[in-house]
């Protein structure tokens, strides 16, 4: 019997062997790791070109080691977009938070899925703005304690969470549209195969992939990690159902 | 009346209570959040009035203020660096409607590279809008200002809405003693808000930010708007020496420290400007004559007020922190602009550009100024405009230039 060992789990090519600014329980490191995973099943690391935002994942560009540009804060579909229409062949894609995607950036996100633009849009949704201090994002849920709704969202007042992935679901320029989660391993399974398949998607040139991930942000709910991710399942899972919401790949 | 230690953020926040404003639409942005955050505290909690809508960004945030103000009630928001810019078209189009709003800026550099520690480019950005500008250097006069700005944007010649300004970090998370007034003693100062024509009434049909086609009708109500803003420097005084009376604080449009009988005087706006009064002292006791003056009303520029304080003097170094690329500072340019007609101006007036992004600047940066500018005026040269920035600094950038590229590509210098 050989001694030999042999791995079988290791960083992606893509993520730099860095630490990360992340708060314990956040999920962002799990959703970088899926993207990274991603990139390196399709061996496009050379050629692929990030958009980082503004919010938790402006530090994008210290993790990935790929081309990243840093968008102002909403403005990451935007960049992209000019990216992408100069260099057609090479995959981009966006990296954004919901006090960015879905507040400042709901214009452009909605055109530029609208245009059919061929670029992959991983969407964090953690229902507050994190890198802030926690203030009402538009994804926040109704009752939800934050530092600017200290009473809890009253959406008689302020409305009610945006759902992103039904919501572009509506658009002929979109060729895929899901919301997954990272809170328990089949989820994380799920959710690497979706990124995967917004990858494809984009490479295949069948359009617009948007994928919204799920996320805790034990901090600025006040919750331990382990609480937090608990009610990402308890929660959110039941106002942001997870599925594909749109799937024209044809596969 | 009670003191309480608050930071300028906070201090912003009991301006708005204390004016008793009927509304604030809002969106978050570091270093200014807490002024949101405490007022919709406050809402919440009903121990204050008012409405309060977080909205979806800076852009519809100013709009949507615009949209309340022209209705005729009491207006308060707060921004910051990029969500000041990212609402510029907005603070044009609010200035021409000509109604009388406070916001509040907490400045803090742009991007990119992107930071969030203070300069006035972002202020200075909005310097042509025709938004009115106070400057602030204390937490006390956060609050004060935040008053005497609703005084001066709702009085009857001018009608312009007004920035209350004050730097990220060094103001907005520092605390200090704060006096607050009680509510009866603000309305003294600052009664409620009489709209006079700005009044959306069914029986009197009016129309707001009307369409004009050519420019005759265009050049006239923005020249209106320029002369508001210039009768603001009068008005300013009486408002700022009433406020003095009540309250026993004395906020001139110029602030003037050791100027008198000064050789030499540093002019910065901000509250990086009270570094300067330090630096000063420590330079009169070796005998050198220095003053520092602090232009506290920057929109309309207090020309007049500065060319009284400078008249005379050997020298002035303006610290800007602030750079218009290819130009240099901007403070700078509209001080020569005021000192052009004085018969006795400075011989020089250099420019030295510090404090970028937060970076500090401490005593023996002030010294080398005044002494570049004492070599100055003894060789009859204005220098070039400066950056302060130290063989340690660059060192620093040298080895991220290493890291970035290791030896033998070109670090690009």
């Amino acid at each position: 019997m050989s001694t030999e060992m042999k791995k079988v789990f290791s960083r992606p090519d893509s993520l730099k062997d860095v630490q990360t600014h992340f708060c314990p329980g956040c999920q962002h490191g799990t959703i970088h790791r899926l993207v990274a995973e991603a990139i390196d099943h399709f061996g496009i690391k050379d050629q692929t070109i990030g958009v980082a935002s503004v919010g938790c994942s402006v530090f994008l560009y210290g993790y990935f080691d790929i081309d990243v540009i840093e968008a102002p804060h909403g403005r990451a579909p935007a960049v992209a977009t000019g990216a992408k229409r100069v260099h057609p062949n090479r995959p981009v894609f966006t990296y954004q938070g919901d006090g960015d995607l879905a507040a400042i950036g709901t214009s452009e996100i909605i055109h530029t899925a609208n245009r059919g633009e061929l670029m992959t849009v991983i969407f964090v949704n953690n229902t507050t703005y994190g890198m802030t201090g926690g203030q009402m994002a538009p994804t926040t849920l109704p009752g939800q304690i934050t530092s600017t709704t200290p009473y809890g969202r009253d959406v008689t007042k302020a409305g009610y969470p945006i759902k992103m992935a039904e919501l572009l679901s509506g658009l002929d320029g979109v060729a895929y549209s899901v919301r997954v989660a990272v809170d328990t391993p089949k989820h994380v399974l799920q959710a690497g195969k979706a990124i995967r398949k917004a990858f494809e998607t984009q490479l295949d040139g069948k359009g617009f992939a948007f994928v919204e991930v799920l996320s805790s942000c034990p901090t600025n709910w006040g919750m331990s990690p382990l609480a937090a991710n608990e009610r990402v399942g308890s929660e959110m899972i039941p106002y942001f159902p997870l599925g594909e919401y749109k799937d024209a790949t044809g596969e | 009346m009670k003191q309480q230690l608050l930071t300028g953020n906070k201090a912003a926040a009991w301006g708005a209570r204390l004016a008793a404003v009927d509304y604030i639409p809002a969106f978050p942005i570091t270093p200014q959040t807490e002024i949101i955050e405490t007022l919709s505290g406050w809402i919440e909690q009903q121990s204050m009035p008012g409405r309060m809508v977080i909205v979806d960004s800076e852009h519809s945030m100013l709009t949507a203020a615009g949209g309340a103000a022209a209705t005729g009630v009491r207006v308060f928001s707060a921004t910051s660096s990029q969500g000041l810019l990212y609402a510029m078209e907005m603070l044009y189009s609010v200035a021409g409607w000509r109604v009388p709003l406070v916001l509040v800026n907490v400045s803090r550099g742009l991007s990119a590279p992107i930071t969030l520690e203070p300069d006035h480019n972002d202020i200075l950005a909005a310097r042509d809008s025709g938004f009115l500008q106070l400057h602030c250097a204390s937490c006390q006069e956060v609050l004060d200002m935040v008053l005497i700005a609703y005084r001066l944007a709702e009085d009857h010649q001018i009608r312009l809405p007004v920035i209350v300004n004050l730097d990220g970090f060094y103001l907005s998370f520092t605390r200090e003693p704060v006096t607050i007034p009680t509510a009866e003693m603000v309305e003294h100062f600052l009664p409620p808000f009489d709209p006079l024509s700005i009044l959306f009434r069914a029986d009197q049909p009016q129309s707001q930010a009307v369409a004009v086609l050519g420019g005759g009708l265009y050049s006239y109500f923005r020249y209106q708007a320029h002369l508001a803003a210039q009768a603001a420097l009068p008005v300013y005084d009486q408002i700022a020496t009433h406020f003095g009376e009540l309250f026993g604080r004395h906020y001139p449009a110029v602030d003037c420290y050791r100027c008198d009988d000064a050789e030499w005087v540093l002019v910065m706006i901000g509250s990086f400007a009270t570094k300067a009064l330090g630096a000063v002292d420590r330079l009169r006791e070796q005998g050198c004559a220095v003053g520092v003056v602090r232009p506290r009303v920057v929109r309309p520029f207090p020309a007049e007020a500065l060319r009284r304080a400078l008249r005379g003097k050997k020298g002035v170094a303006v610290i800007d922190q602030n750079l218009s690329p290819g130009q240099g500072g901007v403070l700078h340019s509209e001080l020569l602009a005021a000192l052009y007609n004085e018969p006795q101006r400075p011989a020089v007036v250099a420019d030295f550009v510090g404090g970028l992004g937060g970076r500090d600047i401490c005593d023996e940066e002030f010294f080398a100024m005044v002494s570049m500018l004492q070599d100055a005026v003894k060789r009859g040269e204005t220098p070039a405009p400066r950056l302060m920035f130290t063989q340690h600094e660059l060192d620093e950038v040298n080895r991220l230039h290493q890291l970035a590229q290791p030896a033998g590509g070109d670090n690009g210098h």
